[in-house]
C-alpha cells in the first residue's frame, strides 16, 4: 500500500511540472524514474515512449502506466496513471472556473491570443518531428497525403481514418514482404 | 445521461487518438461540429490554456471540456474516460512487451498508423493556425501574429529553452502589443 501511494505521489509531482505534453515529460522522467529511483532504465523508458506513440491515448499516461505496472503490477499501473492526471484535473478546473469570469477581460484575451501563436509554432514543430519518424518512404508519404486530403475534404470520422490507415499499413507491408 | 455521453465520447477519443495529446485535437474538432458542447474557438483557447498549464495536453483538454459541460464531476468523468482505454491497452501490452515489440503484424499496422497520425495532427494544427493568423475574415492577415510566430520558430531552432518560457513570453507580448 505504501509503495502504491509512493507511485501515485511521484507521478503527481511529474504531472505537476510537465508543461506542453508528453514530450516535455521525458527529461523529468529521466531524472525522477531512472536516476533518482532506478524504477526503469533509460532504454526501457525510450521503449515505453516508442510504444506510447503508436498505442491509443496520451503518451504521458502510457508511460506512467508502464512504469507503474513494472513496479507493482496492475494496481501500480492504475495508481501511477491516476497520479499523473490528478494535477491536470485540479489545475484545469481551477483555471476554467476563473476563465469563465475572466475571459471577458481584455488582458486575458490578449494573453491567450499571444499564447495561441506560440502553440501554433509548437504544434508545427511536433508535426515536423513526427514527420521524420512516420514518413519513412514513398508509400508512407502517400498514406500521409491521402489521410490529409480525406481529413480536409471528406466527412469521414477521424476514427475510421485511423483504422483504415492501420489496415492499409498492414496490407501494404504484408504485400511487400511476400514479393 | 450527460455523464454517460461524456464517458462514451471521451472513451472513444482515448481509444482512437494514437500518438499523444495533440492527436485528441482532431477528435475534439469533430466533437465541436457534432455537439454544442464546445466551439472551434473554445478549442483554440483550450489548447492555449492546456499548453500553458502543467499536465499532459490530452488530459487538460478532456478536463476542460468536461468542466464546461458539468463542472468538477464532468472534468473528472471526461479525464478518467479518456485514460481508461489507454490504461487497459497499456497494461495488456506491458504483460507481453517483448512479444508485442517483435510482432510483424504490429509493426505493419504501425507503419500505416504513424503517417496518418502525423497528417491528422497537421490538419488540426492548420485549423488552429487559420484562426490565429487570419482572424474571422480570411482577408485580414494578422501581421503581428505572423511576426511573433517567425520569431518563436527561429528561437526554438537556435536555443534549448523550455517551451514554458516561450509560452510565458508569448502571453506577455500578447498583452504588451494588444494581440
Amino acid at each position: 500500500m505504501k509503495e502504491l501511494f509512493q507511485l501515485f505521489w511521484v507521478f503527481v509531482k511529474i504531472g505537476a511540472v510537465t508543461f506542453g505534453g508528453g514530450y516535455a515529460m521525458l527529461p523529468i522522467l529521466q531524472r525522477e524514474i531512472v536516476e533518482k529511483r532506478n524504477w526503469a532504465t533509460e532504454a526501457e523508458l525510450l521503449d515505453y515512449y516508442a510504444i506510447g506513440q503508436c498505442t491509443p491515448g496520451v503518451i504521458a499516461v502510457n508511460v506512467a502506466t508502464f512504469v507503474g505496472f513494472k513496479k507493482q503490477g496492475i494496481l501500480g499501473g492504475i495508481f501511477s496513471t491516476l497520479g499523473v492526471i490528478s494535477p491536470s484535473i485540479l489545475m484545469i478546473t481551477l483555471i476554467t472556473a476563473c476563465l469563465e469570469n475572466f475571459a471577458e477581460y481584455k488582458v486575458v484575451q490578449h494573453a491567450l491570443s499571444g499564447i495561441r501563436v506560440c502553440v501554433c509554432v509548437l504544434i508545427f514543430q511536433s508535426v515536423s518531428k513526427m514527420w521524420k519518424k512516420a514518413v519513412v518512404d514513398k508509400t508512407a508519404l502517400l498514406l500521409f497525403l491521402i489521410t490529409l486530403a480525406l481529413a480536409v475534404f471528406s466527412p469521414l470520422p477521424v476514427a475510421l481514418l485511423v483504422i483504415a490507415a492501420g489496415f492499409a499499413g498492414w496490407s501494404i507491408q504484408k504485400a511487400k514482404g511476400e514479393e | 445521461m450527460l455523464y454517460l455521453e461524456l464517458f462514451l465520447e471521451f472513451f472513444k477519443i482515448g481509444l482512437f487518438s494514437v500518438g499523444g495529446g495533440l492527436a485528441t485535437i482532431p477528435f475534439l474538432q469533430e466533437l465541436a461540429n457534432k455537439k454544442d458542447w464546445i466551439s472551434i474557438e473554445d478549442i483554440s483557447n483550450m489548447i492555449a490554456v492546456s499548453e500553458s498549464t502543467p499536465g499532459p495536453l490530452g488530459i487538460n483538454m478532456a478536463s476542460f471540456t468536461g468542466y464546461l459541460q458539468s463542472g468538477v464531476a464532468g472534468a473528472i468523468v471526461a479525464s478518467l474516460s479518456l485514460v481508461l482505454p489507454a490504461l487497459l491497452i497499456t497494461i495488456l501490452i506491458a504483460r507481453m512487451l517483448d512479444r508485442f515489440r517483435n510482432s510483424k503484424t504490429v509493426n505493419r499496422i504501425f507503419y500505416g498508423l504513424r503517417p496518418a497520425s502525423a497528417a491528422l495532427i497537421a490538419v488540426a494544427g492548420w485549423e488552429v493556425a487559420r484562426i490565429t493568423f487570419f482572424g474571422t475574415e480570411i482577408s485580414d492577415f494578422l501581421w503581428k501574429n505572423a511576426l511573433l510566430a517567425i520569431a518563436i520558430w527561429i528561437l526554438l531552432k537556435k536555443t534549448k529553452w523550455h517551451p514554458v518560457i516561450f509560452i510565458a513570453a508569448s502571453a506577455a507580448i500578447g498583452i504588451l502589443f494588444q494581440f
